[in-house]
């Protein structure tokens, strides 16, 4: 399971709504071993496409090496579809080389919703998994879960303690 | 003459977890042989069976992206450090026209060596 803050994913599909129709990309860095991510960095797609993205060579190198000189890792790795659902294509799971990142997509096909999914690729082998989007600005334990991606039609409230 | 040589967290399990290694070399190509030597596996990983550098990597020399150093061809000197990263990219495009993208762009990168070459000549 991801777990990420609705204030990261906001951010991400603001990304993604701006670069729209060419794809966006970027990476949420987090302390090395701890599964959060906690600092958001839009990267380049410097394919500049509709349908393919790219990072920029220099622009990953000097992302990298910060987030190995603060003892981060890049613990998402996010990039948007713009027609196509917000599944790995044949593309991504080749190119996928971080073992130990969630790969976030985000489809802005549709004008008005996004659709946000999150996978682990290893070996070429894809596994979706749920993502929780954690509201820590306003309640460490409001909770709202999104399974598979699916907005879901009704909120459950229940955690917020409302 | 020892080059520190940064291995992403994918290519660990070729040296026994490090990541960081050293190696020897007057090129890049010499450079991951001498590599290979001690870690094997590692460069089939980052060079194809043609012999080019694998589109799913990044080598820098010190700040440099070797694809604009002349590649496998790239020089390497004493104290230099090389840096391999996964390559980012992805897309929801075919799989055949980023192949050809690919080619096309290590076909555009070498003519660009060739032609440092000939006017270092």
């Amino acid at each position: 399971m991801l777990s990420i803050d609705r204030s990261i994913v906001e951010a991400i599909v603001a990304h993604a709504r701006r670069d729209h129709p060419d794809e966006a990309c970027g990476v949420v860095a987090g302390p090395a071993g701890s599964d959060t991510p906690t600092r958001h960095i839009p990267m380049d797609n410097a394919a500049r496409s509709m349908t393919f993205y790219e990072f920029d060579s220099m622009e990953q190198l000097r992302v990298w090496r910060e987030m190995d000189d603060r003892d981060e890792e890049p613990v998402v790795i996010y990039h948007s579809h713009t027609a196509t659902e917000a599944y790995p294509s044949r593309t991504d799971i080749s190119f996928a080389g971080e073992p130990g990142a969630h790969y976030l997509l985000v489809s802005t096909r549709e004008p008005d919703t996004e659709e946000i999914r999150s996978f682990r690729i290893v070996d070429g082998v894809v596994t979706e998994e749920p993502v929780r989007i954690v509201d820590a600005a306003v309640d460490p334990h409001a909770v709202q879960s999104y399974m598979f991606g699916q907005s879901p039609a009704t909120v459950d409230y229940e955690c917020s303690g409302r | 003459m020892a080059i520190e040589v940064r291995i992403p967290t994918i290519l660990r399990s070729y040296t026994g977890g490090a990541k960081v290694v050293e190696g020897a070399g007057d090129t890049l190509g010499d450079l991951l042989t001498d590599l290979d030597s001690r870690h094997a596996g590692l460069k089939a990983r980052l060079v194809t069976d043609a012999g080019a550098l694998h589109r799913f990597v990044n080598v820098y020399v010190n700040d440099e992206d070797v694809r604009f150093l002349g590649a496998l061809d790239a020089k390497l000197n004493d104290g230099d450090s090389v840096t391999v990263l996964p390559a980012v990219a992805g897309g929801a495009f075919g799989f055949a026209a980023v192949a050809a993208i690919s080619q096309h762009r290590a076909a555009a990168a070498g003519r660009v060596a060739h032609d440092a070459a000939v006017v270092a000549r």
